[in-house]
């Protein structure tokens, strides 16, 4: 209560309360994201109205966050952590708090409070998945595919299993060249119940199911490994369906214009936000503390949906949930978690693949190369 | 064909010979027509009987003396029918074809491939002089298609590196200069040319004056290990980048350089050194010592022979030198991602991931722009080359 009023005072009084807060905090801050639209996304919903209220205040964005593992391991060894906030996704929070490398926070303490009252801890409910981890987003991962290749007198593909079936749907098929998503698919479609997707994944047989139906179309897939690929092998035609992160397939259809269409179903749900590093100085600190409440509270949250589609991390966020910045177009339609398109969703499962990644990793590698 | 420097008399080669060679050359082109029409077999059968009649009218109805309305018609006929095949752009590879076909044709049946051989070549020796050619220009073809196909990407109006199919045929609404345009007006683009065009002179001026140096010291005789001392510093050459950056990386942290300007450079100068300890190496190599001496002779102390005799005469490999230092400095990626920080961000690590997160055509235009950069101060380099090696030829050895 009482830093919100701090807040509110900082907001009011721009300038006396811009001087006093520059005497304890750093005047610059380090940020590192994805770089793209999510960066710009990011810079229009949170940096641009931050530094209207702290003139004073420097960013500068590095976009880094495909490393940002290894690189604040190595920032750690050699005692120089340069980055001020890091954007990454959920799995990389974990791995990034096991090995104390973010810091553990504390959610009333850092995060505002939602503005229908609900506490923070409440608004953001179970994506606070890690204690170091402050949400942003929800985003999926799902397909995309030609509008202008589905052959004539067929539906467009509607069900996760079209991607299985080459006879109706001929045609390329994009896929992340890693097991995540592709393992819990492919059992979706060899008759698996959702809810028992994952236990069958535990074992050496399930493993097996799972990349004997993903044999099935193995030589029609390309495989994807930056979120760009996909939106490329669509615009070229190179694929008649692929796999990638719903906000790029928003910008390839609305945005560039693309005979490339959404498919909802089996969408996984993967969540994005900040972490702050092990190590920062006091004054590094209280800047970081500062940007970041005022950047994940319920306003900023839904402004950051009109720059791209990906839904806030808040409840309270989604009533607010507005137009596109540039086409106008009503955002709710194309956020995943709209009731719509969630009909049929998956969640990825952290402490799943937390410990049987490195395993399952190996076993589909291999699997790529025979 | 002028007549001035013909070494071999030509004449016309029978048929058994002029048209199965020209018909195998319409069977090579018809290959890919008819696979774009549909049947691989069609056009070579359809290529070699259409050149074939083509070589029979050439050289049996009209003959030399109407070569040239005889060839500008094949043009003109190639032309039609690729308009009819494929729009624009097959009239302009049927146009192509066209003067190919009728240059060849005359080039085989009148025997012109001899024209400039020595006469007592044997057939086989003959067909290795031009084989050998074909072959070197595959080599070349080879190498320079993937920085070919870029230029014409970089112009295309869609956000993706695709050939659409306005840019095929030549629709100028399919071409545009958005990629050009946003890398002018986008503050990464314009920040991350600044920050190279900030460092790489700095790394070269440290680079150059360092790696002379170091040369002229390496190459009088009475350094001891000079061997051993040349392989250290050249060894940032040898050594892979990465552990050389992560080696940085590491000590540079240590030392507060790690993520500052003053740390690019220096890193970068590193890089560069060795190539001007190479070029000012073999420059000194064609040095006549005995200038030095005649300098000493005249009065002049070390540093005035340094700057008024030696330096002249070594400054074209200095200056190429400094030119691979600053190209390896302006193209280098990976040094810079270890030891710089964002406030650091050079334009190909822009490029690194920009390509990475955004595959958009921008990089394409930024990369024409250094391509074209590159080719200039290459050029330079060569100039300045031959102009050493005049010069080197001039000087007594």
């Amino acid at each position: 209560m009482k830093l919100t009023k701090t807040l509110l005072a900082t907001t009011a009084l721009t300038v006396s309360a811009g001087a006093v807060a520059a005497q304890e905090m750093a005047d610059s801050m380090t940020l590192v994201s994805w770089g793209g639209a999510y960066q710009n996304s990011q810079q229009q919903a949170y940096v641009v109205p931050y530094l209207e209220m702290h003139p004073e205040v420097s960013v500068t964005w590095d976009e880094s966050s495909n490393e940002a593992v290894a690189k604040l391991r190595a920032m750690n060894e050699a005692g120089n952590i340069t980055w001020d906030l890091v954007d990454v996704v959920a799995a990389d929070a974990i791995r990034l708090c096991d090995e104390g490398l973010a810091m553990e926070y504390d959610p009333e303490d850092l995060l505002a409070e939602g503005d229908d009252g609900t506490s923070a801890e409440d608004d953001f409910g179970d994506l606070i998945v890690s204690d170091c981890f402050i949400p942003q987003i929800v985003y999926s991962t799902t397909f995309g595919y030609r509008t202008d290749m589905v052959p004539e007198g067929v539906e467009p593909p509607s069900d996760i299993c079209d991607v299985w079936d080459l006879e109706t749907y001929p045609g390329k098929r994009s896929l992340e060249k890693r097991p995540i998503n592709n393992m819990e698919w492919a059992l979706l479609c060899d008759g698996v119940a959702k809810e028992d997707v994952y236990d069958v994944l535990e074992t050496e047989e399930g493993q097996d199911q799972a990349l004997a139906k993903l044999d099935e179309i193995k030589d029609d897939v390309i495989w994807w490994s930056a979120g760009a690929d996909t939106p490329q092998l669509l615009a070229d035609g190179e694929v008649f369906m692929g796999s990638t992160y719903n906000g790029r397939l928003f910008s390839l259809i609305e945005e560039q214009d693309q005979p490339v269409g959404m498919m909802w179903d089996a969408q996984v749900f993967d969540l994005d936000g900040w972490i702050i590093p092990e190590g920062l100085g006091d004054a590094e600190l209280a800047r970081v503390k500062d940007f970041v409440k005022f950047a994940t509270d319920t306003q900023r949250l839904a402004d950051q949906a009109a720059y791209i589609s990906y839904g806030p991390a808040r409840d309270s966020s989604a009533p607010l949930v507005g137009q596109h910045a540039e086409l106008g177009i009503d955002m709710a339609p194309h956020m995943p978690t709209d009731p719509d398109n969630s009909q049929n969703t998956f969640v990825y499962n952290y402490e799943f693949w937390a410990d049987y990644r490195d395993d399952i990793d190996a076993k589909f590698q291999s699997w790529l190369a025979q | 064909m002028s007549d001035a420097v013909v070494i071999t008399e030509t004449r016309t080669l029978p048929y058994s010979f002029t048209l199965p060679v020209i018909g195998a050359a319409g069977a090579f082109f018809g290959i890919f027509v008819g696979a774009a029409q549909g049947s691989t077999l069609m056009g070579i059968i359809g290529g070699a009987v259409i050149c074939a009649a083509i070589a029979w009218l050439a050289l049996q109805v009209f003959g030399t003396d109407q070569e040239k309305t005889f060839r500008w018609a094949i043009v003109a006929v190639a032309a039609v029918a690729g308009f009819l095949l494929g729009g624009l752009p097959g009239l302009v590879v049927g146009a192509l074809f066209g003067w190919f076909i009728g240059w060849f044709t005359y080039w085989i049946g009148r025997s012109r491939y001899r024209a400039f051989l020595p006469p007592y070549l044997t057939g086989g020796q003959v067909l290795w002089h031009y084989s050998f050619r074909v072959l070197c220009g595959a080599i070349f073809v080879f190498l320079i298609t993937p920085i070919l196909v870029v230029m014409p990407l970089s112009f295309n109006a869609e956000n993706f590196f695709t050939f659409t199919p306005e840019m095929l045929s030549f629709d100028p609404e399919g071409y545009s200069l958005r990629h050009y345009r946003d890398f002018f007006t986008s503050n990464d683009w314009q920040q991350a040319l600044w920050n190279s065009v900030k460092i790489a002179p700095m790394a070269t001026l440290l680079a150059v004056s360092f790696g002379t140096l170091a040369a002229i010291g390496l190459s009088s005789e009475h350094v001891p290990f000079r061997r051993a001392i040349m392989a250290i510093l050249i060894s940032p050459m040898i050594v892979p980048l990465i552990i050389s950056a992560a080696g940085m990386y590491f000590f540079y942290s240590r030392i507060g350089l790690q993520g500052t300007y003053l740390g690019v450079v220096l890193a970068h100068a590193a890089l560069g050194i060795p190539f001007v300890i190479i070029t000012v190496t073999a420059t000194l190599v064609g040095f006549d010592r005995s200038l030095t001496r005649a300098a000493a002779n005249l009065g002049a102390d070390p540093i005035t022979t340094f700057f008024r005799v030696q330096m002249p005469l070594i400054l074209p490999g200095v200056i190429s030198g400094g030119l691979f230092a600053f190209i390896t400095s302006f193209d280098e990626v990976v040094v810079v991602i270890f030891v710089g920080s964002a406030n650091q961000q050079t334009l190909p690590w822009q490029m690194f991931t920009g390509l990475r997160e955004q595959i958009s055509p921008t990089i394409l235009a930024v990369a024409t722009i250094l391509v074209a950069i590159s080719i200039a101060l290459l050029s330079t380099v060569e100039i300045l080359r031959r102009r050493s090696e005049k010069m080197r030829g001039m000087s007594p050895s």
